[in-house]
């Protein structure tokens, strides 16, 4: 690219420098012409600055000279004199000659380019010495520093006060905050001190500071480079902290109550209420008003960020960092989990139950380490989704070249972490729609380049995570669904109607339909469908969803939805009757009361109004065989099913519930609409509602009528 | 959307080089060639970001800034000025007129880049 902005380079050069000789040559007549002064002192500085970004550098030294003689001369500092224009003549065809290239032989007018730039050089220094430029920082040239600085983490304490009117010169604050974060483990305090009380207020005006505690290895000259624009629109400092000087780890020294105790002077009661009546540092500092309690958290967030670094470089030094242990062993701790919430549940409700507040505080305890126990204990069996990934690279290289087509895989997002047996699970619905996309998706080199694609296909894989859930997306370019034959398929097998008015997306989720797929004639001409219905029901135990979406001849993208566990469901307690239920909290939308008055008004069709959105309901007391007369209100779970909204009609809504799933026994596995069961506090069972099978059985029913 | 930038330069190789580099990184560009110029090419239309040369006939970078931080579309836009080494004053000038920050000419693509994602985001 250099090469071609050179040449673009040289042709204005040479434009100018043709203007040049005119505005010399008039300015001979009229010395005063002040724009004739500024337009050659322009012209010199574009020769120049341009010069140098072109890489000619000769050029930019030499015409820096000039320059500078001539604004002195716009400045009124240096008179303009026929011996000037002279030189500058002189130096113009010098420009001249240096753009055409290297001209070894003999200077044109007798004076070489050094004489020229010498009697420049005199011109400007005969009236003042000329500034001595020191180096200056660039900005966007970051990690300038010298390298002994870098390479080691550093903490650096550092204090960004913006002057007011900070946002009158086009900086977003937020921005540098942001950069600080990416160099490092960063840790802001926002002071909010200064903010006057509403009516004051400036919404034009910054009156925000920010106390940041950064960890780096990059230097501090890469902190200076993040405020160059702002450093004299701010108060800023930026200080290194001394791990060291924070003290020895408490572990180490025994405290004064701790020896007490030791040595049987006081009693482990005695200690711990004078200790919960001893008021902290930061409270007292802040009840007598000698600092705000915005300050005192940025010293405290200063002091846990010391420790964690400190921590982490001892874990480092300690050198081991991770140990193998056998699955099996983590499945057996991770049931035993699943067992102690359940219990801890129990406990609760027990607790709450007798009413007794030693008891109450127990399980308070009980229940805070169980649910740090529960999450550490499913972060370990969290896995990095590359490693399925890379199986594919081998599978999609070889199936390419059986079938003569040319495919490349590009992956986003490997680091993404999902719970192991998700992974595993996970791994034949995603080679088999990977094989659809290969073999029918993506077309022959020949194809492609008939409708002016390149040769090769692309197939991306990304995951992502969202929520408590992990989204996984394949995405080709090939040619993608055929609405058409789809459709005509859809009607042989009397699943719709001849006129039936589908969406893209309807007619798209046909491909998942059980049977749709071994047709021989739509894999032919509509290129999709083996064992699509394989990989959905492989989704669907795995309680995610999966969605399709095409454009023809720009490619199809498939989207799979998983829980990020299969161990544990966040879930929703409701009641019918005697019983209780659980709902997937992740499928909850919302909850509205249905009263009976309301229901009569659709004339028991089983729809309600929801903010003007008709949603249709399904009750679930009805679905279930639950006898006796419902509550005079009920309530209507909104969930998403299926990509629209269900409502499911209970008699109660009691609340949120974490659940450890246990599959029902093999006696009930032909129970559809119920996916597992799960223990209560008071040890009954609640079952759980699989509110997507639910609707589609439902749906069905009535498509038979 | 892609940020819109408009660049400002009266050294048509500069522009292109600015606008090239710019491209090429997803940023949609807009040129003009002097602060006159720039001005009509806005005419009160956003723009994300302004990159601006100071030396430039009709009207200059420094009174560029200040027009534009005039209107109430470019009140807060970012805006920077490319000088020399050389022009400290103007650096100084143009920061008082509002300018966000600047880069010194020679620079590489990649400096030029880095400050946009600064400013940008």
């Amino acid at each position: 690219m250099t090469i071609d902005h050179g040449q673009a380079f040289v042709e204005e050069a040479r434009e100018l420098l043709a203007e040049l000789e005119n505005s010399l040559l008039e300015l001979e007549e009229t010395p005063g012409d002040k724009e004739l002064i500024g337009g050659i002192f322009r012209a010199m500085h574009t020769i120049k600055g341009s010069g140098a970004m072109f890489g000619f550098d000769d050029i930019a030294a030499f015409t820096h000279e000039v320059e500078t003689v001539y604004d002195k001369v716009r400045e009124g500092q240096l008179p303009v004199t026929t011996e000037l224009i002279n030189l500058t003549l002189h130096a113009k065809d010098q420009i001249r000659l240096m753009l055409d290239g290297p001209h070894p032989g003999e200077a044109p007018n007798g004076l070489t380019p050094g004489e020229i730039a010498a009697a420049f050089h005199a011109l400007a220094a005969g009236k003042e010495a000329r500034e001595s430029a020191p180096p200056k920082r660039q900005p966007g040239s970051e990690g300038a520093s010298p390298p002994s600085l870098q390479g080691r983490d550093a903490t650096y304490r550092i204090r960004f006060v913006p002057s007011r009117n900070i946002f009158l010169s086009g900086t977003n604050p937020l921005l540098l905050l942001d950069e600080l974060r990416a160099l490092g483990e960063c840790e802001v305090v926002a002071q909010l001190d200064n903010i006057p009380s509403l009516e004051d207020m400036n919404p034009e005006e910054c009156y925000v500071g920010w106390d940041i505690v950064l960890t780096t290895d990059r230097g501090i000259n890469a902190i200076k480079d993040v405020f160059i624009f702002v450093e004299d629109d701010c108060r800023l400092t930026i200080e290194t902290v001394d791990p060291e000087a924070h003290g020895e780890p408490e572990a180490t020294r025994k405290r004064l109550g701790e020896i007490l105790l030791e040595r049987g002077d006081i009693q482990g009661e005695e200690l711990s209420k004078a200790l919960s009546e001893q008021k902290r540092l930061g409270e007292t500092l802040v009840e007598k008003g000698v600092t705000t309690s915005e300050k005192v958290a940025s010293a405290l967030t200063e002091q846990e960020h010391v420790r964690r670094a400190r921590e982490r470089s001892q874990a480092k030094d300690d050198g081991a960092s991770s140990i193998r242990v056998p699955a099996d062993k983590l499945d057996v701790l991770v049931n035993l989990v699943g067992e102690l919430v359940t219990v801890q549940a129990r406990l609760t409700q027990t607790a709450s139950l007798l009413r007794d507040a030693e008891l109450a505080s127990v399980s308070e305890e009980v229940e805070r380490l169980t649910a740090e126990l529960r999450d550490n204990t499913l972060n370990i069996r969290m896995l990095p989704i590359g490693t399925t990934f890379g199986r594919f690279k081998r599978l999609i290289r070889d199936l390419s070249r059986e079938l003569g087509k040319e495919i490349e895989m590009t992956t986003e997002g490997a680091e993404t972490e999902l719970d192991k047996t998700v992974i595993e699970r996970l791994n034949d619905p995603l080679v088999h729609l990977i094989r659809n996309c290969i073999d029918h998706g993506i077309e022959t080199p020949e194809e492609r380049k008939n409708v002016n694609k390149p040769r090769t296909g692309t197939i991306h894989l990304s995951a992502v995570h969202s929520g408590a859930h992990v989204i996984i997306e394949i995405k080709d370019d090939g040619k993608g669904l055929d609405r058409e034959a789809i459709l005509s398929k859809a009607i042989d097998k009397g699943l719709i109607s001849p006129n039936a008015e589908m969406t893209n997306k309807e007619v798209s989720s046909f491909i998942f339909h059980p049977g749709f797929s071994t047709a021989k004639e739509v894999t032919n001409i509509s290129g999709r469908g083996v064992g699509m219905d394989v990989a959905k029901r492989a989704i669907d135990a795995l309680r995610g969803s999966i969605d399709i979406t095409s454009e023809k001849g720009k490619g199809t993208t498939v989207t799979i939805k998983l829980p990020l566990t299969l161990a544990i469901v966040e879930g929703l307690l409701v009641a019918l009757g005697a019983d209780n239920f659980v709902l997937p909290l992740s499928i909850v939308e919302e909850c509205v009361e249905l009263t009976r008055d309301d229901a009569a008004k659709f004339h028991r069709r089983n729809i309600a109004n929801i903010r003007g959105e008709i949603v249709p309901y399904i009750r679930l007391r009805h679905e279930f065989g639950i006898q006796g007369e419902p509550p005079p209100i009920e309530q209507i779970v909104v969930a998403g099913v299926n990509g629209s909204r269900i409502g499911l009609v209970v008699d109660k809504v009691i609340g949120e519930h974490q659940t450890v799933i246990k599959n029902l026994g093999r006696f009930y596995k032909n129970i559809e609409a119920v996916s597992g069961a799960t223990i209560l506090g008071d040890g009954t069972v609640a079952l759980i509602v699989d509110a997507a099978k639910l609707a589609t059985n439902v749906e069905a029913a009535e498509a038979r009528f | 959307m892609n940020k819109r930038i408009m660049t400002v330069d009266d050294s048509a190789s500069i522009r292109q080089m600015v606008s090239f580099t710019l491209r090429d990184a997803g940023y949609e560009v807009v040129e003009a060639a002097d602060g006159r110029d720039a001005l009509a090419k806005l005419n009160g239309t956003a723009v994300h970001m302004v990159i601006t040369d100071l030396n430039m006939p009709n009207l200059d970078g420094i009174g560029l800034i200040r027009e534009l931080r005039k209107s109430p579309a470019h009140r807060f836009v970012p805006i920077i000025m490319l000088t020399t080494e050389s022009q400290d004053l103007k650096k100084q000038e143009g920061k008082a007129a509002g300018a966000t920050g600047w880069i010194v000419k020679p620079f590489k693509p990649d400096q030029l880049l880095a400050v946009a994602k600064k400013v940008l985001g």
